[in-house]
């Protein structure tokens, strides 16, 4: 079961590259797995690290304070391609909490939001915003307030939309499984009429 | 239940409304829906956690004879048995026979000689099928729309969930209708139509969106080139694809092993009129195509949508929309490729025929036309894994793998994913250039600093022969 989540306040990372995929979240190698655990130097490993695992020292999260990012600002369709749930099982297990772009690639918004990850739309204009304000080394820090639908940077407070269905599941930290059996009579009934 | 569809899916249905709300359990407000799954398709690789996080929780699938378990994206393809000595594949594998076992699921391992690539093999068995909805923890499970199916991709936690409770959770997209008109040219596939439309629409423009395909060219297709067309719809991010089925569909789909019988099919011809968007449907996004004109495509960039005409110069950024510029140039830069330079002619290192998107008997059947009496260039290595095992016999019974190993290409004696993602022993060097057959030219993709050029069967059957990206209009003009 995913943690609630409600506000966070963190360092937030700029990565603007449009089109980020998830086979560069979370590079193959890592997914030769059968467990959730120890995904978190998959997590964007090759940004973050040369090919003999030494860091990438001008990556932005292998820099001070964004090595302690809990935010990332994005770049549009984050997520795209691989439904592998590993791009988020990592990036959870990196310590981050919130995503902040313009769009998401389905799958991959869906598994953030069964995974407690925030992943927050936005418009071009704010999250251009949020990127200049995130390069900051003195005032990346951003606070994201799930139950006002607020984040708020140095310069202000900003609202944002999301869906109610995703925003309470990452606040109650729902199990939807157990949700759905609840209409366990409702699906027997469906099955009923629709295989006859 | 009426307020959502008329808010949210318009009043005059389309065929993806259609499906959606005759799979609709029950409304769960919000925007969302109960969606019922009539059928689901696991791998090795996404499920496990599911398996464990159900056992964990200790509950049982829900219906174990709507599932169907296929081994493809770890195993190696170079000889038949498991892992082929690769520890984190071989314990992929024994995991996830095991957990189908268990749960009394049927699963094609590498024992079965119908096991393949999953989105090949389920429609070769004849399970896909006209107005269901079919999930599976695989984007490409787009690829169902070719037979009037609503197919999408899921992820691991929404695997538990179909297991657990035969549904989902379910936000409606948004319905978008892309028309492809035109008669097909030579030289011009089912791949060169969805490469163009990805170009035009984008790598997001169908983000939110199920695409319905249409038009006298979607028409005009034969039901590997729809599988081809709705395979590719994620990389402009539609969630679903979906075509109107057709009496190809059902001639298709009859007489497969594990297929409706034929009285079952015959009330689906009675249902076909109902299978399609009503005339006066209401689409949010329109996008027309017309192919009359669409030279063979190919990728020069890391995304599915950065592609050219073979005979086109790679862009300069400068030329492109402002927020593309920065992209580009990252991706020139990966690709070790010069902005204004021909595509044409570029040397390659290797060429890859395979993956669900174009490893059907079809698509061989293109290579080797292109192939047949010719050599692979000598600087090139050149594989075909083929989509299934079944794929595989009929192209040895064809004479098509004799053309293929002839001519120097390795021809794999198992089925999977294998170079398409680099999950199993096949993975590219850094800095190889590659053309392939596959759906995605990501940085990484085929390994890391691996250079992925996406194109048809065909074109990468004639690149691998020149050892050079080619006009395979030459070929076949020849």
């Amino acid at each position: 079961m995913p943690e609630p989540l409600t506000t966070i306040k963190g360092v937030a990372a700029p990565i603007p590259n449009h089109n980020i995929d998830t086979d560069v979240i979370m590079p193959k190698r890592f997914l030769r797995t059968i467990t959730r655990e120890g995904l978190a130097d998959g997590a964007l490993a090759d940004l973050r690290f040369h090919e003999d695992g030494t860091k990438q020292n001008d990556f932005i999260l292998n820099k001070h304070p964004w090595d302690q990012s809990k935010i990332l600002i994005v770049g549009d369709n984050f997520g795209c391609g691989s439904s592998r749930e590993h791009a988020v099982w990592g990036l959870y297990q990196l310590g981050i909490r919130v995503l902040i772009g313009t769009s998401f690639a389905g799958i991959f918004y869906d598994n953030c939001r069964r995974n407690g990850l925030a992943a927050i739309c936005v418009d071009h204009a704010l999250r251009d915003h949020l990127l200049k304000v995130a390069e900051n080394p003195e005032y990346c820090e951003i606070h994201v307030d799930l139950a006002n639908k607020e984040m708020e940077d140095h310069q202000g407070t900003h609202s944002f939309d999301i869906p109610e269905a995703i925003r309470q599941d990452l606040i109650e930290g729902s199990d939807a499984i157990n949700t759905t059996l609840n209409y366990a009579d409702k699906i027997r009934a469906f099955e009923g009429a629709y295989w006859g | 239940m009426v307020s959502l569809f008329q808010k949210h899916l318009g009043h005059m249905p389309s065929l993806y409304e259609k499906l959606v709300k005759k799979h609709t359990v029950t409304d769960l407000g919000d925007d969302e829906v109960l969606l019922y799954i009539s059928f689901h398709i696991m791998n090795e690789y996404t499920s496990p956690q599911a398996f464990s996080g159900l056992h964990a929780a200790e509950r049982n699938v829900w219906r174990p004879s709507a599932h169907l378990g296929v081994v493809d994206h770890v195993n190696s393809t170079r000889r038949a048995g498991h892992g082929d000595g690769d520890e984190a594949a071989e314990l992929l594998i024994t995991n996830f026979i095991a957990n189908c076992q268990r749960h009394e699921i049927r699963y094609f391992d590498h024992n079965d000689d119908r096991q393949g690539i999953e989105h090949v093999v389920v429609p070769e068995q004849g399970l896909a099928v006209p107005g269901q909805v079919i999930a599976c923890g695989d984007s490409h499970t787009t690829t169902y729309g070719a037979f009037g199916a609503l197919g999408f991709g899921i992820g691991t936690s929404e695997v538990e969930h179909v297991l657990a409770t035969q549904t989902l959770v379910y936000r409606p997209l948004k319905p978008m209708r892309v028309t492809v008109d035109g008669d097909l040219n030579a030289g011009i596939t089912a791949k060169d139509i969805i490469m163009a439309a990805v170009q035009k629409i984008g790598a997001d423009g169908a983000s939110g969106y199920a695409v319905e395909f249409c038009g006298e060219a979607i028409s005009a297709l034969d039901i590997a080139g729809r599988m081809t067309v709705c395979n590719m719809a994620v990389e402009m991010g539609a969630r679903a694809a979906i075509i109107a089925p057709d009496e190809k569909v059902l001639e298709y789909i009859s007489n497969r092993p594990l297929g409706p019988y034929q009285e079952k099919i015959n009330s689906l011809r009675d249902e076909l009129f109902d299978l399609q968007s009503d005339a006066d449907a209401v689409f949010a996004k329109e996008v027309s195509i017309n192919i009359k004109d669409i030279p063979p495509l190919i990728t020069w960039g890391t995304s599915p949508d950065q592609s050219i005409a073979i005979d086109e110069q790679i862009p300069l950024p400068e030329s492109l929309a402002e927020n593309k510029r920065g992209d580009a140039e990252r991706a020139l830069h990966y690709m070790d490729l010069k902005a204004g330079t021909a595509i044409k002619d570029l040397a390659i290192d290797m060429a890859f025929i395979g993956s669900c998107t174009n490893s059907r008997i079809e698509d061989l059947r293109a290579a080797a036309a292109i192939v047949k009496h010719k050599k692979v260039h000598s600087n090139v290595r050149a594989i075909i894994v083929a989509g299934s095992r079944q794929v595989k016999q009929q192209a040895e019974e064809e004479g098509l793998a004799d053309i293929f190993i002839n001519a120097g290409f390795e021809w794999r004696s198992d089925s999977g994913c294998s170079m398409c993602l680099a999950m199993n022993d096949d993975v590219a060097d850094s800095g190889t250039r590659i053309i392939s057959s596959t759906n995605r030219n990501f940085e990484g993709r085929q390994g890391r600093g691996a250079r992925t050029h996406l194109a048809s069967p065909a074109m990468v059957a004639y690149a691998a022969i020149n050892g050079c990206i080619s006009d395979v209009r030459e070929a076949q003009n020849a």
